[in-house]
């Protein structure tokens, strides 16, 4: 017997499921036809004449400014749907006239009675969270909640156990029939969960727009724990570089002589040399030039660029890097994609420095590198076949000399 | 009414293997359904807890392949404890009591124990393929159990010598822990495989390894599918190129390390993809570059790679705008993005009126069109006016009634609704239920939907399988009336807190509602903090 194949997925690769042993017994017991729409003509809601009064226009599909024509719109919907609703009974709920217009009106960026937006003003309070690979921890609420902190089995370990805090309840929502901006929503009394400090913290009620530290919300978003983990595995050992770990940002510090500041610029933004270089120009003309905010026209200050361009590109300055192993090498040498792995650091300094390294070999022309794979050759070399090595050292150094 | 013996309605019946053609089958006429019970081999059960394994097997004795779902969907995302339920060692013991000649078990979601593994293993000669989706519970020991070829650990040795037996393998999937001489052996023993999946793929461009590895992948030629890449040296992708052609399924979502031009590189490879899963720092230049590449593309799902961060979010509406415009046989969508206009909606909704599911999730839940300040109502309602056989839609953003006053109106073939931080009020529910006559699954999370909207129509939830609540505003009393009227439903209050032994008044508010309809009554296996109504 072949042994069984042995699928574990993450993912199902989805069909739409039907519904089976249930559709038997659905029928079985006899439901009775209901109207859900509750139009004359439950087929399509494009047919004719039902639905021509019914806001065709309010879901035309078209394109207007932004901001344009939405309040008119929404105010015809109203309209609309008020008529509509007299005359055949569309939904149970007849809602008064104040209800509907304002709710479709209202603005709807007051953040009222969101269940999210309080639920971050509670975690305002939290020192946001602790990511840590295996867990999701609270640490101001969940250590002594009573809520299961379970240990996921097998394959999932260390799953969550945030499953305590929640959001508060947004109160107020039946105020959508209130007409005035609810510029606020008062929390509601937070529900008496068993030892949850964090419920008695929740009564801010700053709840204006963009909550105050990114807190997490229970299950939100909606990814798969085991995602984040792997994620998280993943960018860690990806990562060899200096900076924030994972594909995000690439931050190296850029420091230029006779600067009175370092600047930091993100590996990752640029594709190319040319690109590192050209942004590395904006950053430090004014250092170059020693005008920052002088009252220049444009044709100064575009003259000032081109001067610096001159002078980058030239011979007054040159850009190196401090590699992996600590070495200064030239920017330039190596494809792109190994250098943003293998920089730390830059630093923009004067030709005149570069060359007084001590070393004239690390001048503009010969890098670093090249330098020691050479020596390395011709040593590995040496032992074998010694004439050759000699007189190929003898031509290099008159090379370099001549250079 | 039969002309015909009942082998020849067999024969016929043979040919069809829809679920819900079979269903209707077995609804004609009593025979009918005698010979469809008889004959079926094929059943899913979408909800663990709606029938017992007793009256399954009662039903079908000839049953080959067994697919069970367990617990509800937001379980995913934490907001169900682990102990809550779906437990498939019932049902195994039941299968294998009765004698069932089980080919195949499909589980999502759900408990599967080590027992029940080696019970599994033991009970069924036939059995021949075991698929667990997101379920929990099992150790290597138990999958050894399964494998019965692989006890105690598996080493690279062993691995290679089981590639070699096995020529019909079609499917191998590899984790870090498999470095990359041992992963061109296999491909070399291996050239037949369908679907590959690299673990790790950090080499260095100039070595030996890499160079045999080349010439192992050429020689596959039959790999449709390519996952992986958990870690990853960009520019040793190069060697992958030759088998990027044939690819209909490539899935990178789990590769942080690949980004930037050489993302774009492999992707200008793949002009037959099918289905893609990307992290969404591929950008949406990377993306306009799927959407001239890739133009058989239906299935598209961008996930975050930094989903808690402050806004780095690579993903927005120009992206998902693009790929819509050049792949148009898309038709289905799982986007994680940082914003979203309705114009953006709007025009997606017009390029592509063909999708299926459309699953956006903006990841600041409420934020509205960044343009406009005006909530995503108009940006979604175009999306189910447009796409007709919409049958699967999660909502993000920030949203008003007027979204599900669409939603009621256009979403005719809708089955499984996804709500978050949205709607005003118990209208928004009450469209919902009233206007998706195909609803099936509803599940909603922190809106403001209170017993008005969950009593209105009580028998509407027969017809669905399964509503999810947590954190709206039904109190306990509203819960109760439901199971009251409706005996056929289970109503499970989900209360970790314990709050509600202590304070049993009615009006409290349930934090977490799952109702589901079943043929068998109360389940016996609740953990102490589930209350069944």
């Amino acid at each position: 017997m072949s042994p069984p194949l042995l699928g574990v997925e993450e993912e199902v690769q989805s069909s739409v499921s039907s519904p089976s042993v249930e559709c038997i017994s659905e029928n079985g017991i006899g439901l009775k036809e209901r109207n859900y729409l509750g139009l004359s003509d439950c087929s399509s809601v494009d047919s004719s004449g039902v639905s021509s009064n019914l806001n065709l226009k309010a879901t035309e599909l078209r394109l207007g400014l932004p901001g344009s024509q939405s309040p008119e719109r929404e105010t015809e919907l109203c309209l609309l749907n008020l008529g509509k609703l007299d005359e055949k009974p569309l939904f149970p709920l007849l809602p008064s006239k104040d209800g509907i217009c304002s709710s479709s009106q209202k603005n709807v960026v007051t953040g009222n009675k969101r269940g999210f937006s309080d639920t971050m003003d509670g975690f305002s309070e939290v020192k946001g969270y602790v990511y840590t690979e295996k867990s999701w921890m609270f640490h101001e609420a969940g250590s002594d909640s009573e809520s299961p902190q379970s240990v996921g089995h097998g394959k999932y370990p260390g799953n969550s156990g945030v499953n305590v805090i929640l959001s508060t309840r947004s109160p107020g929502v039946k105020a959508s029939v209130k007409q005035d901006e609810p510029a606020n929503v008062l929390q509601e009394q937070p529900r008496a969960t068993n030892g949850t400090s964090l419920k008695q913290t929740v009564i801010s009620n700053n709840n204006t727009g963009a909550p105050a530290a990114k807190a997490q919300v229970v299950g939100w978003p909606p990814i798969r724990p085991f995602r984040t983990k792997t994620l998280a595995a993943s960018s860690k050992n990806n990562d060899e570089v200096d900076g924030k770990p994972g594909p995000g940002a690439l931050f190296v510090k850029v420091s230029m002589d006779g600067a009175p500041y370092l600047r930091k610029v993100d590996l990752r933004t640029y594709s190319t040399y040319q690109e590192l270089s050209s942004a590395l120009e904006k950053m430090f003309s004014c250092f170059t030039l020693g005008q920052c905010g002088s009252n220049g026209t444009a044709g100064k200050e575009t003259l000032s660029e081109s001067r610096l361009k001159d002078l980058l590109h030239g011979s007054e300055y040159v850009v190196t890097y401090k590699d992996k192993d600590g070495d200064w090498m030239l920017v330039g040498d190596v494809p792109w994609e190994m250098f943003i792995e293998t920089c730390k650091r830059l630093k923009i300094m004067k030709s005149s420095d570069a060359i007084g390294l001590g070393n004239y070999l690390v001048s503009r022309s010969l890098p670093k590198n090249v330098i020691k794979s050479i020596i390395t050759f011709v040593i590995h070399h040496f032992i074998d076949k010694c004439v050759i090595s000699f007189c190929f050292c003898f031509f290099m150094l008159i090379f370099c000399l001549t250079i | 009414m039969n002309y015909f013996p009942d082998e020849v309605l067999e024969h016929v019946f043979d040919f069809i293997t829809s679920h819900k053609d079979r269903n209707s089958v077995s609804l004609v006429c009593k025979s009918w359904y005698k010979i469809e019970r008889y004959s079926r081999q094929r059943v899913f059960i979408g909800n663990c807890y709606s029938i017992s394994p007793e009256r399954l097997i009662a039903r079908f004795p000839g049953l080959k392949s067994l697919t069970l779902k367990g617990k509800p969907h937001f379980a995913d995302f934490n907001l169900v404890p682990h102990d809550w339920g779906g437990f498939v060692y019932p049902w195994i013991k039941a299968l294998a009591k009765s004698r069932i000649g089980l080919e195949e078990l499909r589980l999502k979601r759900m408990v599967v124990s080590d027992e029940s593994l080696e019970l599994l293993s033991k009970s069924f000669v036939n059995f021949k393929s075991l698929v667990l989706v997101s379920c929990e519970g099992f150790t290597t020991d138990g999958l050894a159990a399964i494998a019965a070829n692989c006890r105690g650990e598996v080493n690279l040795g062993a691995l290679e010598r089981l590639v070699s037996r096995s020529p019909n393998l079609k499917s191998l999937r590899l984790n870090r822990a498999v470095p990359l001489d041992t992963l061109q052996k296999l491909l070399m023993r291996a050239p037949q495989l369908v679907d590959l999946g690299i673990g790790s793929y950090v080499h260095d461009p100039f070595s030996e390894v890499y160079n045999k590895l080349k010439i192992a992948i050429q020689r596959c030629k039959s790999i449709r599918s390519l996952s992986g890449f958990l870690e990853v040296a960009p520019h040793c992708m190069s060697a992958i190129y030759p088998i990027c052609g044939n690819l209909t399924f490539l899935n990178l979502s789990y590769a942080p390390g690949l980004h930037g031009n050489k993302l774009m590189k492999l992707i200008q490879h793949c002009r037959k993809l099918q289905r893609l899963w990307i992290l969404d720092c591929i950008g949406d230049k990377g993306l306009g570059v799927v959407a001239l590449t890739c133009k058989e593309l239906q299935e598209l799902r961008v996930f975050p790679s930094d989903p808690f961060g402050a806004g780095n979010a690579a993903v927005t509406e120009e992206g998902l705008v693009l790929v819509s415009a050049g792949c148009p046989k898309l038709n289905s969508l799982l986007y994680f993005c940082q914003q979203m206009t309705n114009a953006a909606l709007i025009t997606v909704a017009k390029n592509c009126p063909n999708f299926i599911r459309f699953r956006l999730c903006i990841l600041d839940p409420i934020k509205p069109d960044p343009v406009t300040n005006q909530p995503l109502d108009e940006g979604f309602g175009a999306i189910v006016q447009s796409c007709k056989g919409l049958k699967r839609l999660s909502l993000s953003g920030l949203l008003t009634d007027q979204v599900f006053l669409y939603i009621g109106m256009y979403a005719e073939q809708l089955e499984m609704l996804s709500i978050a931080f949205a709607a005003d009020s118990d209208k928004g529910m009450l469209y919902v239920l009233n206007g998706c006559k195909k609803l099936r699954k509803l599940e909603i999370r922190d809106c403001p939907f209170g017993d008005a909207a969950l009593l209105e129509d009580v028998g509407k939830y027969e017809t669905m399988r399964s509503l999810w609540m947590s954190s709206c505003e039904v109190t306990l009393g509203g819960c109760k009336s439901v199971a009251e009227k409706m005996p056929s439903l289970n109503v499970e209050i989900i209360d970790e807190c314990e709050q509600m032994e202590f304070n049993l008044d009615d009006k409290q508010k349930v934090d977490k509602m799952y109702l589901y309809r079943t043929l068998v009554g109360h389940r016996k296996d609740a953990p102490e903090y589930v209350s069944i109504l």
